[in-house]
């Protein structure tokens, strides 16, 4: 038990400079919002003005200076008045009229988190956790929502299964199903990468490129049938994640990150140059559905000699059983990851990969290639990213290089990074939260990027590894009574 | 012969900007040893802040050039300098210690709201300014009346690049913060122990870096007369590409793989094809690592075990 | 019992000299450790122990001189200067440990003596593939990398937290873990840089019965930079001295410790009051 610290509370506040430090962060604001949110540039007649926002510069440095201020005082020892003070900021900012909704959600979310903090402070004592004890928490928190998903992992599986048939399930509900499972698979792609390997790759969607062109393209000059396809656009990203690779992966990690950043933007600029060849800026329309394994198609009347699904299977023609295919075609290439990623886990190469992550200069004292288990994790994430990427082509049935913009990796990253970097269960929760709630709520999709960015940003600072990162060692020596148990006991004891 | 000298001319300029971007990523990573990924984002602020101070002198009626490019230069550079003391404070600065990736995730984040802020604030269409400064000297004229011309404008820009780097070349060799800075570069330890504010030190870097990426966006406004939310993605990884090809960590590599990207994209355009100008700037980024990772004036890097 | 064979070389050093930019780290050392021997490598601070022990484990490339690593034959010698880090490490087996300790410290215990035996696995795994579909070949490998870490982690007495992060292990079973992680790679010569840093007396008492065991009983050449004489003394059968880069004296610790440049390097040109500790425990020696 902690003594409960008097010199919290012993300790002369120095009003001056908690008030000096409050102001700097303000002045800070004023140069940060003055230029850009204060004053807006608007076409009028198609000449340039200025609109002026001063009211919203204003609340935003005032919001600010007493954000800092119960920062400080928090900090300081002084969490009771700035309990009260920041509830009140907070719900008197839900209904007083502000300028605009981010500032409105800005104060309200800044009043609550220090709200929280102050009232962190007054329970235990201590006007901060330190990093270790909150990544400790966190620890735990991470350990039990993978305990948990053990048992939920397959329910989950069992209710997507199901979903087609479920009663609400309208065309809607699986479309919706179809896209958040692409993420999934994309962020359990990229997750390999990124959450294993530990090599920041930004340019993810370039592979989701090369796939979905491979098959459009293959499709289109060649007649090949998605069920060949699917296998060679696999082969294809793989083999242009191996050219990409070879060349960067020797480098440090941040060239790494800008070079498949620049990839991810030169595949889509040569998309959009080639005209003759990928059909430029307007795509490729008319990509083939995908049979029903070659067997029947799905349409109401097949030319002759050609089964449909529906005389197959002796039911009703109805447009959704061609959705309901591609639903579960995307389920089982995602699952497909899924199981890929947790077997290889526990194989030499993905202990390599988490190895290489740790520090890679110690693999390379071990005798590990290096090169070699990087180059095996990106081209295999690049196959998985061409499967992603050839699935959407069919699904869509026109692609364009619209689809590929860096914002797509931005999101895929972000969806591994939220969901904690490794961790299988996050990359499905995060994609809920990243792409679920913005289909929920249209009118706010404007605001989703920017969210993103400061997602990203507050979880680094908060838990570099992600949210709900936690990691199970792959392999135990002594049986069972789970290894963290152990390991807290002994802490506890300590 | 013409046509080449104008393409010289124009890939000068271009180099130019290019050049004062990259100086901010090289002095960075010498620094902290990372890529500051938000800054090509800084770059686009001060072209926003220049397209806005423009109208706003318009509107007041200030309009003799002299003065209205020194107010739309300082103004950019005060508030772009803002902005990398931000970047460094929220992204970089508490990440200091942690695994690699995560301040490289942070900064990326970053970038990424301020491409979407700048993007809800200021409106995601084009962003037009009628053009400063108009007219030039005609340097050659060929027998068809190709006319090689060379802009007051881009005359500015180059002088104006040139009194940048001789007086950021001085505030490196000369002052404090400059010996502070090489100092946190050797060894940030050491010199934290021998009394340099390596966090201050640090927080100066990033500004100094982005206020020469505010004088290339006002640049870039006057040059082009057109900016947009997007333009900072490009220039930064062009810029970020002249800094590895100078060798990064070396302030006149930087400059000098400017000027080269500059010159290369500009005969690219000229002599083969326009549209795949980036995808050449990119794959010299890729052949530049391969062959010579330490860059022209790099020194080699050394893996510390 | 029969006489044990005599020691022969393993691992040959000549004139190697490592230079960064106008820096010279190391000029023209030359020595030779045995097979089956304990060679220690001393010297005062910057002396450019470090860098030898990078230059032969591959992480620099040096700008003169050559290592030739002696295997069993009828292998035939490997030269060390021309080997990738990695190759060095798999191929010529040299195995070693760092100054700051590098484990992979989000990772269990057994999970960083696993690693250190990739290379083994990944054959049996058929490269993944015989792995990815739980072949028993694998499976049985897996079981003999298990066994071998369970030996070591045995030894070093870590058997009972083999299921802990690394990263939560105590400074001095950390450093015993890198010791056991290197012997899990099977090395033919093991490079251990200061692995008595920050322990304890009794720790470092434990660290020398280690090395002998591993010199006896694994019959296997030790490279071993330290400053504490202690371990030195007792333990090494050869010791080097480098000084500003330079190769100062090479005998038995006996024949070091009363060389006239070894105490001056360590005393300094100057006679001054009182010696430091670690020129008290040279003289004092073991």
């Amino acid at each position: 038990m902690t003594a409960v610290a008097p010199g919290v509370r012993a300790h002369t506040l120095d009003i001056a400079a908690v008030l000096k430090e409050s102001a700097l962060a303000a002045l800070v604001a004023l140069l940060l919002a003055f230029p850009l949110v204060g004053l807006r540039t608007v076409d009028v007649l198609s000449r340039l003005t200025i609109e002026p926002h001063f009211a919203e510069v204003a609340v935003a440095v005032v919001l600010v200076f007493l954000g800092r201020l119960g920062m400080a005082l928090t900090r300081e020892g002084r969490p009771l008045p700035v309990l009260v003070a920041s509830l009140v900021v907070a719900a008197s900012a839900w209904f007083l009229p502000l300028p605009t909704m981010p500032l409105k959600l800005i104060a309200v979310a800044g009043g609550a988190i220090i709200a929280l903090r102050a009232a962190l402070a007054l329970r235990s004592h201590h006007s901060t956790l330190s990093l270790a004890e909150r990544e400790r928490r966190m620890d735990r928190v991470g350990a039990r929502f993978q305990d948990a998903s053990r048992l939920i992992g397959p329910i989950a599986v069992i209710f997507a299964v199901a979903l087609p048939f479920l009663p609400f399930a309208d065309r809607a509900v699986v479309d919706i199903g179809i896209l958040l499972l692409t993420y999934i698979m994309l962020g359990w792609g990229l997750n390999i990468v990124v959450g294993l390997a530990g090599l920041l790759d930004l340019g993810y969607v370039a592979f989701y490129a090369v796939g979905a062109y491979s098959y459009a393209l293959l499709a289109q000059y060649f007649g090949f049938s998605f069920w060949l396809c699917l296998p060679l656009a696999g082969l294809l990203a793989s083999l242009s994640g191996l050219l990409l690779g070879f060349p960067v992966l020797r480098l440090r990690g941040d060239y790494f990150a800008i070079v498949t950043l620049g990839f991810g933007e030169m595949i889509r600029i040569i998309l959009i140059n080639w005209y003759d060849f990928t059909g430029g800026p307007n795509g490729i329309s008319g990509i083939p559905r995908p049979s029903f394994f070659g067997i029947a198609d799905f349409v109401r009347n097949p030319e002759p000699g050609v089964l449909s699904f529906h005389e197959l299977f002796g039911v009703e023609y109805s447009s959704i059983q061609r959705i309901i295919f591609l639903y579960y075609l995307i389920l089982v290439l995602a699952l497909f990851v899924n199981f890929f990623t947790l077997r290889i886990r526990k194989l030499p190469i993905g202990r390599a990969w988490e190895a290489l992550r740790e520090d890679d200069v110690a693999c390379t004292a071990l005798g590990i290639n290096r090169t070699n288990i990087k180059l095996a994790a990106f081209s295999i994430a690049a196959m998985f990213g061409g499967f992603a990427g050839s699935f959407f082509a069919t699904r869509q049935g026109f692609i364009s290089p619209e689809s590929f913009s860096f914002i797509e990796s931005a999101i895929i990253l972000a969806i591994v990074v939220l969901g904690g970097m490794g961790s299988q269960a996050g990359v499905v929760v995060a994609t809920l939260l990243v792409i679920g709630l913005p289909e929920m709520f249209r009118e706010l999709s404007q605001y989703r990027m920017l969210a993103f960015g400061i997602g990203m940003v507050l979880i680094m600072l908060w838990r570099p590894r992600g949210l709900l990162a936690h990691r199970d060692p792959t392999i135990l020596l002594h049986k069972r009574k789970s290894a963290m148990q152990q390991q807290q006991e002994s802490e506890d004891r300590a | 012969m013409e046509y080449f000298l104008q393409q010289l001319i124009n890939g000068l300029t271009l180099g130019a900007i290019y050049g004062l971007i990259a100086i901010g990523y090289t002095m960075v990573y010498g620094i902290i040893g990372m890529i500051n990924f938000a800054h090509g984002e800084i770059y686009m602020i001060g072209a926003f802040i220049a397209v806005i101070t423009f109208v706003i002198l318009g509107m007041f009626g200030i309009t003799w050039v002299p003065i209205a490019v020194l107010i739309v230069l300082a103004m950019s550079m005060i508030f772009t300098s803002a902005y990398g003391w931000a970047i460094e404070r929220i992204a970089y600065r508490p990440l200091r210690h942690s695994p690699r990736l995560a301040p490289l995730i942070s900064a990326i984040g970053m970038s990424i709201f301020l491409q979407n802020y700048v993007q809800l604030l200021q409106g995601a269409r084009n962003r037009p300014i009628p053009p400063v400064i108009q007219g030039g000297f005609s340097v050659m004229e060929r027998a068809d009346g190709f006319n090689v011309s060379l802009s007051y404008l881009q005359i500015i820009i180059m002088v104006l690049t040139v009194v940048l780097m001789f007086g950021f070349t001085r505030l490196i060799n000369h002052t404090e913060l400059g010996r502070a800075q090489r100092a946190c570069e050797q060894d940030k330890t050491m010199a934290g122990l021998l009394g340099v504010d390596v966090d201050r030190t640090i927080s100066l870097t990033f500004v100094v870096g982005a206020a020469l990426a505010g004088v290339a966006g006002v640049m870039v406004t006057m040059y082009y007369g057109v900016i947009d939310f997007y333009i900072g993605f490009l220039a930064g990884i062009k810029a970020f590409t002249a800094a590895v090809l100078g060798g990064i960590g070396s302030l006149p590599g930087a400059m000098m793989g400017g000027i080269l990207i500059g010159l290369i994209e500009s005969f690219w355009s000229a002599y083969f094809t326009i549209e795949y100008k980036d995808v050449a700037t990119f794959s010299i980024l890729v052949l530049v690592l391969i062959f010579r990772p330490s860059g022209l004036l790099g020194r080699p890097e050394i893996e510390k075990v | 019992m029969t006489v044990p064979p005599k020691p022969t070389p393993l691992l040959e050093v000549e004139h190697l000299t490592m230079r960064f930019g106008g820096l010279i780290a190391v000029s023209e050392v030359s020595f030779t450790a045995m097979d089956r021997e304990i060679t220690a490598i001393i010297g005062p601070n910057g002396a450019g122990k470090t860098t030898v022990f990078n230059c032969l484990t591959g992480f620099y490339t040096p700008t003169v001189g050559r290592l030739t690593m002696h295997r069993k034959p009828p292998k035939t010698p490997l030269y060390l200067e021309r080997l990738e880090a990695y190759r060095i490490a798999h191929k010529a087996r040299v195995a070693r440990t760092f100054q700051n300790i590098r484990l992979f410290s989000g990772m269990s215990v057994l999970e960083n003596m696993i690693v250190a035996q990739h290379n083994k696995l990944m054959r049996a795994s058929g490269f993944s593939l015989a792995g990815l579909f739980g072949l028993p070949v694998y499976r049985r490998a897996e079981r003999a990398a298990v066994d071998l870490a369970r030996y070591w982690l045995d030894r070093v007495n870590l058997i009972d937290v083999a299921d802990w992060q690394a990263g939560n292990l105590p400074y001095g079973a950390q450093r015993r873990l890198e010791i056991a992680r290197a012997m899990c790679t099977e090395p033919a010569l093991l490079c251990l840089d200061e692995p008595a840093a920050g322990l304890n007396p009794r720790e470092s008492a434990e660290l020398s019965d280690l090395l002998t065991f591993i010199r006896d009983e694994h019959k296997i050449g030790v490279l071993l930079i330290e400053h504490d004489m202690s371990v030195v003394m007792t333990i090494s059968d050869h010791v080097v001295v480098l000084e500003y880069g330079r190769k100062i004296s090479d005998g038995t610790p006996a024949e070091v410790r009363v060389d006239p440049a070894v105490i001056r390097a360590y005393l300094g040109e100057e006679e001054e009051e009182t010696p430091p500790e670690a020129v008290q425990r040279l003289a004092g020696g073991a």
